[in-house]
This record gives structure tokens, C-alpha cells and sequence, in this order.
């Protein structure tokens, strides 16, 4: 059959449809970024990987379990990008010039999500019970000796030494405030509440579908009214990375942290103009990537090889060709954000000459084939960026001689070869600063943290007496400027010493879809409660 | 069926049951074993997503998980609850193995299921077509499709299909069993459930549909050529009768036993493609169970998968039987 319109008619009748299709789809008019009143409504579909193993960051602080407790489980405070408290749970605060009392006044008026009312005696049992339970809580509440209530709506902590990071700990993230009359006389790892949780929040659990999401409804009697704006929170469970790239492209997920998809397809995701990329939110985690020797290995005890492979690694390819950008060149353990931070350059900068030459004089000969020794990388098999990274190491070693073999196992078997067995030579992982040195950092290098199966605890068997007393100085010195030169002594010794090579901070990335608004407004990013976020239509 | 084939069915069906517990006890105690060879356990990986632990919560999770007992203890206690039909508790989930793994038991079944029976229709049809124009370019060219379809990594096919058919045409969702956050009833429920499970069974399919075909395309050239066939197209049958009554019927038997065994190997589960689909099927359990160190979880898996093998053979048993009489069952 013959087409009856003349060819060229057609290709003109063409062009001018498609143009109009163009115009017409075109987002003339109010884009989403002008919309600056929250509306109320609409479902966000919120992709977290991998699935949370529970849904109260009581016991556990996964990545995934902090995204959905906060939802529905508070905290007494939030804080702001410089990192000052404000208002949640507790409405003011204050803390007695000793630093041995900590007064919180709490809101009056919050009901837990089962009608209870929410009262001191929920404050103070949920801060005992993660001094017990809580994975961090036995050394963020090690000083803290005693809760008082003296009323309904006060609570006191009595603290025996000064914990000066103690103000930055009380984030839903860090330290949830959950129901004394749910916990209370039940085995905390086991109680059901974790699984189908109720708090104070703005967000109501509804149903844990497996391996396949969970929903949040909104929370009608929220303190904080008119928030929270959305109905509904899906959370969506995909544990392929490709397939969350395809989510976000296809609009079946609209928001996403802690990176959700490679970092190969970043630079695509951007060119889309439905999505986004927000750097910031990620403050309270920051990642400090490092390459841990085990000093006990008979070539890395010696420091002048420690040196030598200081100075044949170049972390600006690893920012720009490992983390396609998206980390800073760092050689402190403590992040550049952090006020403790020392700027001091490291006393190893690159320089492969000088690296061999160190080699050579220390007496390790280069073989027949080049080599000097060999060791084995063990990469933190979270991700497979410390993959890529030990891939990097071993090019880098092969320069000064060093023959090096990549281990992979999965996240058990490396704990265990780690922390538990010592069989390892160098590990290649990253650690999270959190909110203050004392916890994040001090960790890894003290003495009394060489513990035999505690993971991300003192791998690497370094003990110097200095930094075990800088360290636990710090940890008790309420004045910020006298810290601050604590912290920095303490910086300069161990990137003298060299127990580990602190290479790049990581900057995470959360996607998300340009209809979201208010995903990010504190250090929490995508860890905070939600209520202020809300969906243009 | 005639009374003495009831027979031996029944006789067959008992003895199946009679195997099944040296089975299942062999089953347990393997992957038990198998399972205590690996290093780490269910309060390092917890305290490893963690990132940070106490030596005090470790030994709370240890305590919680049971993992404190000595390794006969724990064997014992395991053994205990499947005698009471229960198979245990699982620490890492909080929840009863059996809610977990029924939760997941009938998105494995649509998936395999319907994988295998889109297989086995278009494996035959190819197969058929195959046959018919033995050595002509009809029957070249779908060797090259099976060829390729058989050699293609079902996860590169699957990330294809998901990148033309949702991205690129928005036809198909890219992923999940069902779309979330709507209540859906009757037809429209039913049309998002298939819609959900088509690339799924699909990319699952493809490396079926090969073995398949070529399994009826060499079946039938062999009974093409027997003398019953002969003696039939003599008789002057329609040439479409004799190719589905005579030749096919036969013809099926190597595909229901090769049908057979990938059935029962598939209901252990796909992993890979209920990754890429983030379907929720009990290959990603087992997976995660691994991953978790989570024992009483992977046992359940592994144990549901022996006895769903074990029924799979008796239901090919019994379909060969019904298929060609002179099969007799023992």
C-alpha cells in the first residue's frame, strides 16, 4: 500500500509534531526548585541497601538500619552542619560547668505511636540500655554513672569524668530513645519491637515485606505539626547496583543515600535533568580510607619499609581514578571537616626514588625477578572500592619491589582473619571518624583496643605510650583549645609512625529525584527523621 | 489408571517417603558441617555492619544466637526442632525460618515455574520447527539462536532486557514482584504481577529454551525414522496427527527427565537473577544466609530444596508412566 502523502509534506508534518511534542514536554514554567511551600502528601519511594538486618538502631548501626530507625525512632536533639545541637525530644539543655551534669528538659505532649506518653523514665532507661547494648554505647556512656528524673519531663545525667564529645552523641542516629514499657524485662536482641518497631517519630511502621520493602505510614498525633508532609514512605530494597541506577532512571525510586549506585555511572545520573546529586549529609560518617599494616609481620615492623610504601603511593589517583573524584587527599586520620583536624603535610609525601632508596638501605635486596618480598592486601569486602584500591596498592608496590596478592573473602571471613586471628599483613579499609575523635578515631590506635574479635577495633598491634596518654587526655579535656593541641600532638606522631596510611576521605553521594525537597538539612543527610521532606506534584 | 498401576504408585509414593528421612538427616548434617568450615559466624558479620562493637555485645549476640554451645549442642537442638517440624529460629532475622521461607516459597515457585513451562512450550516449538526442515536455513538459523541463547550469561541478558524494555520503552517495570504502595484488586492486580514476573521468567528461560530445542529436534529426527511411523504415514494419516500424536509423545520423553532434574535444581533458587530483579525468591535467602552466617536459615533453604527435588522425580516418574505405557513403575 502506497502512502498518499507526498514524502516531503510528510518529513515537514513530522518535524512540526515532534517540535510541538518538544515545547509542550518542556519545563517552562515553575521548575520544582521554585515551589517553597511544603505540600502536603505523596508517596517517597526511598531505595536503602543492604536490607537492614533490624529496624531500631538499638543493637545494631548498620548503614541501612540508621536510614529506617530514624523514621519512626527520635532522638533528644539534632544538630546543624557546624554540628551545634538543637531541639528534638529535649526542648533545652545544659551542661554544669564541671561537665559532671548534663540537664535535658523534654517535650511535653509526645506520645509514643501506641497512645503511651512519653515521659523521663523513657530517657533514662533507653540511655542504661545502650550503655549496654548499643555497639558503641559502653564507651560513648563509659562516665555516665547515674540518670536521675526528678520529674516527668527532666533528666539528668551524672557523669563521674568530663566526656566533652558526650553533647554531640544524643542524635536519633547515635542514641535512639526508645519505650521503657516495651523494652523493659525482655531480652533487648530478641524483642519484636525491633522488627515492627513504635516511637515518638513521624513516621508509623506498617509492614516489613522481606527482601522486598518496607512501609511507613504518616504519623497523624506528630509533635511537630503540621510535618511530617509525606503520606507514605516506601523503602525499597534492591540489592543490585545497576538495577538502582535503572530504578532512579525509571522513577520507581526517588531518593537514595550513601552512594546507591557505582560511582561509573554518577556523571550520567547527573546529565538527567529529573535527578540530582547532593554531596552533603554525610558529616557524622565520614570515612577515612587507610591502608592497616599488621606490625607484627616481619617486613612491616620495620619502619623504614612502612615509609618506603608511604611514599610510593600517590593518593591523588586514587581520588581521581579509584573514587572518580568523589573523596579528598588526606594523610590525617582525623577528617578535614573536623576542628580537631591538623593541616601538618605528611612527612612521606610521594616519591618512588626515595622509596627505593629507603628499601635498599634498610637491606632488602631486590630477587632475580625484581622482588624484594612479598605481602598479602586484604580489601575490606564492603563495596568493591577497597578492591579497586588494593588493586592500585599492588601496581604501586611493584614499583619499589614489593610483590603483593590480592585476598577476597566475604565480610565474616575477613573479620575473623582480621581482628580475631591476626592473619593478615596489610588491610585495606575505611573507618568512619563519627561524631567526635574519642570515638571514631581513638579506637584504632590505642593500646587498650587491641581486643581479640572486636571488630574495627586496633588491628594493627600499635602501642606507644605518648599516644595512649594524648588519646585519653583528650578524651577527658573540657577545654576545646587545649583538645585541639592534644589531638593534633597525637595526629603528627602517629603519621610519623605510620601504623596505618590514611589515603583519601570518602565522600559519599545521595541521589535523588529533583521532586524531593529536604532530604538533607543536617550532618544525618538521609539518617534523619524525614519531616520536613516533602514531594512537588 | 488401572488398579495395579494404582498399585505401584502407592508402592512408589512410600518408598519415596522412606527415603526421604535418611535424606533429610544426611542433608542436615552435611551443610552443618560444611557450614562450621567457614570462618566467622553470625556476631561478626552483625558487628561488622555495625561498625563497632564491644567485646561485651559480642558475647551478647553470641549468647543470643545460641552460638556459645558446643557444635554437637547445637546440632542436637536442630535436630530436635525439625523432629517437631519446626525449622528454628532465626537470630539474625528475629523471625521463625518457616515465615521466612514461606514468605519467599511462591515468588520461587511463579518464577521457576513459569520459566520452566515457557522453556519447554518454546524450547519444543523451536525444537519442532527444527526438525521439520532438518538441515535446511530454517533449522540453521535457530541452531544459531540456540547457540547463542545457551551461551549468553542470563545476568547480561537480564540487564538488557531490563534496559530496553523498562528504560528505554518504559514498557515493563525494571524490577520487585509487584508495585508497591498502591492496593490493587482482581484484573489490575493480576496484570501487575505478570507484568512484574515476565522478564524475570523470561532472562530465566533463555538458557532452557536451548536445551530444550535441541533436545525435540534430536528426539524427533530419531523417532521420525522408526517403523511405527512409517506404518502410520502409510496408513495415511495427516502428516500434523502424526507429528503431535506419534513422534512428539515420544519424543517428550527426554525432555520431561532432562525437565525433571532442572526443576528440582531450580527450586533451590536463582540467585543471580533475583538479584538483578530484586526479586524476593529463596536463592537470595540462601544467599544472604550464607553471607549472614546465618545457619538455621540456610538449612531450612537447603533442606526445602532436597525435598522438593525428591518430589520433582516422582512427579517425572509418574508423568513418564502416563506418557508411555510401556514405562512400568518399580
Amino acid at each position: 500500500m502506497r502512502f498518499a502523502l507526498p514524502p516531503r509534506r510528510f518529513m515537514v508534518a513530522c518535524m512540526a509534531a515532534s517540535t510541538a511534542l518538544l515545547i509542550a514536554g518542556s519545563p517552562i514554567g515553575a521548575s520544582a526548585a521554585d515551589v517553597a511551600q511544603p505540600v502536603h502528601g505523596g508517596t517517597l519511594n526511598f531505595v536503602v541497601d543492604p536490607e537492614p538486618p533490624t529496624l531500631v538502631d538499638l543493637t545494631n548501626t548498620a548503614v541501612p538500619t540508621l536510614k529506617v530507625s530514624t523514621k519512626v525512632t527520635e532522638g533528644l536533639l539534632t544538630y546543624d552542619f557546624a554540628l551545634h545541637p538543637g531541639p528534638q525530644l529535649a526542648t533545652s539543655w545544659s551542661v554544669s560547668p564541671d561537665g559532671l551534669q548534663y540537664t535535658f528538659h523534654l517535650r511535653h505532649g509526645v506520645k509514643w505511636h501506641d497512645g503511651q506518653d512519653f515521659t523521663s523514665a523513657d530517657v533514662a532507661y533507653s540511655i542504661e540500655l545502650l550503655k549496654r547494648v548499643h555497639p558503641r554505647g559502653k564507651s560513648t556512656f563509659a562516665n555516665v554513672t547515674q540518670i536521675k528524673t526528678p520529674d516527668a519531663f527532666t533528666a539528668v545525667l551524672v557523669l563521674l569524668k568530663p566526656s566533652p564529645f558526650l553533647i554531640k552523641a544524643f542524635s536519633a542516629s547515635e542514641s535512639p530513645i526508645v519505650p521503657k514499657h516495651v523494652y523493659e524485662g525482655t531480652d533487648p536482641f530478641s524483642n519484636q519491637n525491633n522488627n515492627a518497631p513504635i516511637g515518638t517519630g513521624p513516621f508509623k511502621f506498617v509492614k516489613w515485606v522481606r527482601g522486598s520493602y518496607i512501609e511507613y505510614d504518616r504519623n497523624p498525633d506528630y509533635w511537630d505539626k503540621p510535618k511530617p508532609y509525606l503520606d507514605k514512605i516506601i523503602v525499597k530494597l534492591i540489592p543490585d547496583a545497576p538495577a538502582r541506577s535503572i530504578a532512579f532512571e525509571t522513577g520507581s525510586v526517588d531518593l537514595g543515600g550513601n552512594t546507591p549506585v557505582p560511582l561509573s555511572d554518577i556523571a550520567r545520573l547527573k546529565q538527567n535533568p529529573k535527578l540530582g546529586i547532593e554531596t552533603r549529609g554525610y558529616e557524622f560518617e565520614a570515612g577515612v580510607v587507610r591502608v592497616e599494616f599488621n606490625l607484627g609481620n616481619q617486613y612491616l615492623k620495620v619502619p623504614a619499609v612502612r615509609q618506603a610504601i608511604a611514599r610510593a603511593i600517590d593518593r591523588n589517583v586514587i581520588q581521581k581514578t579509584i573514587y572518580y573524584g568523589y573523596a579528598s587527599v588526606l594523610n590525617s586520620p582525623i577528617i578535614p571537616e573536623s576542628p580537631y583536624h591538623d593541616t601538618t603535610p605528611t612527612p612521606y609525601p610521594f616519591d618512588v626514588t626515595k622509596a627505593n632508596a629507603l628499601l635498599d638501605a634498610a637491606g632488602l635486596a631486590r630477587n632475580g625477578d625484581g622482588v624484594r618480598f612479598t605481602v598479602i592486601v586484604d580489601p575490606l569486602p564492603i563495596s568493591d572500592i577497597p578492591q579497586r584500591t588494593a588493586a592500585y596498592l599492588r601496581s604501586a608496590l611493584a614499583k619499589i619491589g614489593i610483590a603483593v596478592t590480592i585476598r577476597n573473602q566475604d565480610l565474616p571471613s575477613y573479620l575473623r582473619r582480621v581482628y580475631s586471628d591476626h592473619d593478615f599483613d596489610i588491610a585495606v579499609n575505611g573507618m568512619s571518624n563519627l561524631f567526635d575523635p574519642t570515638v571514631g578515631v581513638q579506637r584504632l590506635y590505642w593500646t587498650q583496643s587491641i581486643r581479640h574479635g572486636v571488630p574495627f577495633t586496633n588491628a594493627s598491634g600499635y602501642s606507644n605510650p605518648e599516644v595512649d596518654r594524648l588519646l585519653e587526655q583528650a578524651a577527658v579535656e573540657p577545654d576545646e583549645a587545649k583538645r585541639k593541641q592534644l589531638f593534633g600532638q597525637f595526629q603528627q606522631i602517629v603519621e610519623r609512625d605510620l601504623p596505618d596510611i590514611n589515603l583519601v576521605e570518602q565522600q559519599q553521594v545521595t541521589v535523588y529525584n529533583k521532586r524531593v525537597h529536604n532530604h538533607t538539612t543536617s550532618p544525618d543527610g538521609l539518617d534523619s527523621n524525614f519531616s520536613d521532606v516533602y514531594l512537588s506534584p | 489408571m488401572t488398579s495395579s498401576n494404582l498399585k505401584r504408585v502407592a508402592l512408589r509414593l512410600r518408598r519415596t517417603g522412606a527415603q526421604a528421612i535418611p535424606t533429610v538427616i544426611a542433608v542436615v548434617v552435611l551443610n552443618f558441617a560444611l557450614l562450621q568450615l567457614v570462618p566467622g559466624d553470625a556476631a561478626d558479620v552483625l558487628a561488622g555492619e555495625s561498625g563497632s562493637a564491644t567485646a561485651e555485645t559480642m558475647a551478647m549476640m553470641r549468647h543470643h544466637f545460641g552460638l556459645d554451645l558446643t557444635l554437637w549442642q547445637q546440632l542436637l537442638t536442630y535436630l530436635k526442632h525439625l523432629s517437631h517440624f519446626s525449622l528454628g529460629f532465626s537470630p539474625r532475622f528475629n523471625t521463625p525460618v518457616m515465615t521466612l521461607i514461606m514468605a519467599r516459597l511462591p515468588n520461587t515457585l511463579i518464577l521457576m515455574v513459569s520459566a520452566l513451562v515457557f522453556a519447554i512450550v518454546a524450547g519444543i516449538i523451536i525444537g519442532v520447527a527444527m526438525a521439520t526442515w532438518a538441515g535446511k536455513w530454517p533449522d540453521r538459523v535457530l541452531s544459531f539462536l540456540a547457540l547463542v541463547l545457551y551461551s549468553m550469561p542470563g545476568f547480561w541478558l537480564a540487564l538488557m532486557a531490563i534496559v530496553l524494555f523498562s528504560v528505554k520503552l518504559g514498557w515493563l517495570p525494571s524490577g520487585g514482584d509487584m508495585t508497591l504502595g498502591v492496593n490493587l484488586t482482581g484484573w489490575d492486580w493480576l496484570v501487575d504481577r505478570v507484568s512484574h514476573a515476565v522478564l524475570p521468567a523470561l532472562a530465566l528461560a533463555s538458557f532452557f529454551v536451548a536445551i530444550y530445542a535441541r533436545l525435540t529436534r534430536v528426539a524427533m529426527l530419531e523417532v521420525q525414522r522408526q517403523d511405527y511411523v512409517r506404518t502410520a504415514q502409510a496408513k495415511g494419516l495427516h502428516p500434523l496427527f502424526i507429528t503431535v500424536r506419534h513422534v512428539l509423545r515420544n519424543a517428550l520423553l527426554p525432555i520431561t527427565t532432562v525437565a525433571g532434574m532442572h526443576l528440582g535444581n531450580l527450586l533451590g533458587g536463582a540467585a543471580v537473577i533475583e538479584t538483578v530483579f530484586s526479586w524476593p525468591g529463596l536463592g537470595r535467602l540462601a544467599l544472604e544466609a550464607v553471607q549472614g552466617r546465618d545457619y538455621n536459615v540456610l538449612l531450612g533453604v537447603l533442606l526445602l530444596s532436597s525435598m522438593l527435588v525428591i518430589v520433582a522425580n516422582v512427579l517425572v516418574d509418574l508423568l513418564h508412566a502416563w506418557l508411555d505405557p510401556r514405562i512400568a513403575l518399580h
